[in-house]
């Protein structure tokens, strides 16, 4: 009996010949990443526990993303206790304004190909998109981890995901994401693992798998996984030949397969307020829009700003309507600089903030109020998200966002 | 053999994690001032009414969405004995086990059950109720050792000789 990609990086890590789901596993641990919302709480349970020193200070990292720059008084005690945290440990792995958690993971490489690596968010599942089995856990058994270096697993049942063809102009892949958390339903994929394969995934480039994997957890799943091929390797600066084991077996045993034909793919929309509340950018167009958000860990990269200067180049976001921009990290905004995206998006009229978690996370940068609707291109809509419980908030692709700014109403993106 | 009896508190399908403790909530100094706005939500006066060892049963996904750990800890200080779900969320689930407090999956049970009923729980073997028995699978012995200790953060300190 073959095996899947989380049963060979489990077998791999363990050292096992052969693993099965539902069999219990303990995990040497190869990198975990706390953020700044629950720092305090993580050294608060870190000593209670007992524990003097970190297992091991190389695979420690900490990332403030979700208070940068803070927004309230008492957001600085996080950073106060991160810092002393960081100088007590001895820990190198630090960034206090660099970017998003699960942008700067794979990016800067703390997360690699056939790693195991948890975070205490719970879109740790980003990292998939690298082959690295990676999820979110809470902050006590997160400060366990770091006294032991070891987690404790079930090894999960996998559901095979298969898309193939080429996608239709204007459709991206945050559109299949969002119809694999419509047809999974919000609980489809609980306790278990999405491995993604087919020729329109080949074709993608790892910032679009990220979008991916970031999703993954809408559906419930633990881990969601791409085997690693030439465009990982090169993303986090592995050798093939070091990487060559970890692919699906032929005759790996599957919970469940998805086919799809990226052909039949449209753009689509998460409507309020559930993530799997899906339907066509076509069935909501003409609804009016107060504030547009292009950012996040799942849509706030350089192929996501280009694609929405692309379409805003010469145009004015409409009246009325706040169109906010956040890059995912410093690197991409430095990128997107570059590259001119930023100029065209300023004087397309976006007010485009410093990298963070900004609006997805519901603290700052364009927090809502009753009757508002935003059109975002992050992971969450649920009531209350991006200000009161009665924002609508509608999740699409960056195209989408950009197209529906411009017009100051929801538009299907060109298709030409 | 372990074995307890409870009143049922009856929930819905996909009780989220924003329902259990809602974000505005999150900065309140401790779980003490937080636990009144349990479930408000979906039922303001649920918190009020909660007594100690009561049972909350519930539909399929308890616990989804953010990995916030107050979520399992609050249900816990409101005195619940024990949550019986059709399904639970993985992160809530491991929160729970690390925080103590006893999650049980059982499939049948919800749609049997009436609020307010009295129901029996023989750890690892069955759900008793309305004269029916439901069995249950038992956890797994890790699992088991974790909750026996009194949560993680008391395993741990065993482990530390604290």
């Amino acid at each position: 009996m073959g095996h899947t990609l989380i049963e060979k990086i489990v077998m791999r890590n363990t050292g096992e010949p052969s693993v099965s789901p539902g069999e219990i596993k303990t995990v040497k641990v190869d990198r975990v990443m706390i953020h700044d919302i629950f720092i305090p709480f993580v050294v608060d349970k870190f000593r209670e526990m007992g524990f003097q020193k970190v297992w091991d200070r190389d695979k420690v990292v900490l990332i403030y993303d979700h208070l940068v720059p803070t927004s309230a008084v008492e957001d600085v005690r996080h950073f106060k206790i991160g810092d002393a945290f960081v100088k007590e440990q001895g820990l190198e792995h630090f960034h206090r304004a660099d970017g998003i958690c699960h942008q700067l993971m794979p990016e800067m490489g703390y997360a690699k190909p056939g790693n195991i690596v948890f975070g205490t968010d719970s879109h740790t599942t980003t990292y998939g998109c690298v082959g690295c089995f990676s999820s979110g856990i809470g902050y006590t058994e997160m400060a366990a981890v770091l006294g032991t270096g070891e987690m404790w697993i079930r090894v999960p049942e996998t559901i095979k995901v298969v898309i193939n063809g080429k996608l239709p102009k204007g459709v991206y892949a945050k559109d299949i994401i969002l119809r694999l958390i419509g047809d999974l339903r919000a609980d489809g994929a609980t306790y278990k693992v999405l491995e993604f394969s087919g020729s329109t995934v080949e074709e993608m480039s790892v910032s679009s798998r990220m979008t991916i994997s970031n999703m993954a957890i809408e559906a419930g799943a633990k881990a969601a996984l791409f085997a690693p091929d030439e465009k990982t390797c090169a993303y986090s600066g592995v050798k093939m030949e070091d990487v060559d084991w970890l692919y699906a077996d032929e005759d790996a045993s599957y919970c469940q397969v998805m086919e799809y034909r990226a052909e039949e793919m449209a753009a689509v929309l998460a409507c309020p307020s559930q993530v799997d509340n899906i339907h066509n950018v076509s069935e909501m167009a003409g609804t009016k829009l107060d504030q547009v958000f292009i950012g996040s860990c799942t849509n706030g990269r350089l192929e996501d700003l280009a694609v929405a200067a692309k379409i805003l180049k010469g145009k004015k976001v409409a009246p009325f309507v706040k169109l906010i921009v956040t890059p995912a990290s410093r690197s991409i905004y430095q990128e997107a600089v570059k590259e001119g995206y930023i100029r065209i998006l300023a004087e397309a009229g976006a007010i485009v903030t410093h990298p963070g978690c900004g609006l997805c996370c519901g603290r700052a940068c364009g927090i809502l109020t009753d009757g508002e609707r935003v059109l975002a291109t992050n992971n969450r809509n649920f009531l209350g998200r991006m200000g009161t419980s009665k924002v609508e908030i509608f999740l699409g692709s960056p195209a989408t966002a950009a197209a529906s700014a411009a017009a100051g109403y929801i538009t299907v993106p060109e298709q030409e | 053999m372990t074995q307890f009896t409870g009143k049922v508190w009856l929930l819905g399908d996909d009780i989220d994690t924003d329902i259990i403790i809602p974000t505005e909530y999150l900065a309140l100094p401790g779980v003490e001032d937080m636990k009144k706005y349990a479930f408000s939500p979906l039922r303001e006066e649920l918190a009020g009414q909660i007594g100690q060892g009561d049972i909350i049963v519930a539909g399929k996904n308890f616990g989804c969405g953010s990995s916030r750990e107050q979520a399992p800890e609050i249900i816990k200080q409101l005195g619940v004995r024990c949550v019986i779900a059709k399904s639970f969320a993985r992160i809530f689930f491991r929160n729970a086990i690390n925080n103590g407090l006893l999650l049980i999956e059982s499939g049948g049970l919800r749609d049997d059950v009436a609020e307010g009923d009295v129901i029996t729980v023989t750890m690892g073997e069955k759900i008793q109720a309305g004269g029916k028995d439901y069995p249950i699978t038992p956890l797994p012995e890790n699992l088991m050792d974790i909750l026996n200790a009194g949560g993680l953060v008391k395993a741990m300190q065993a482990r530390n000789g604290v």
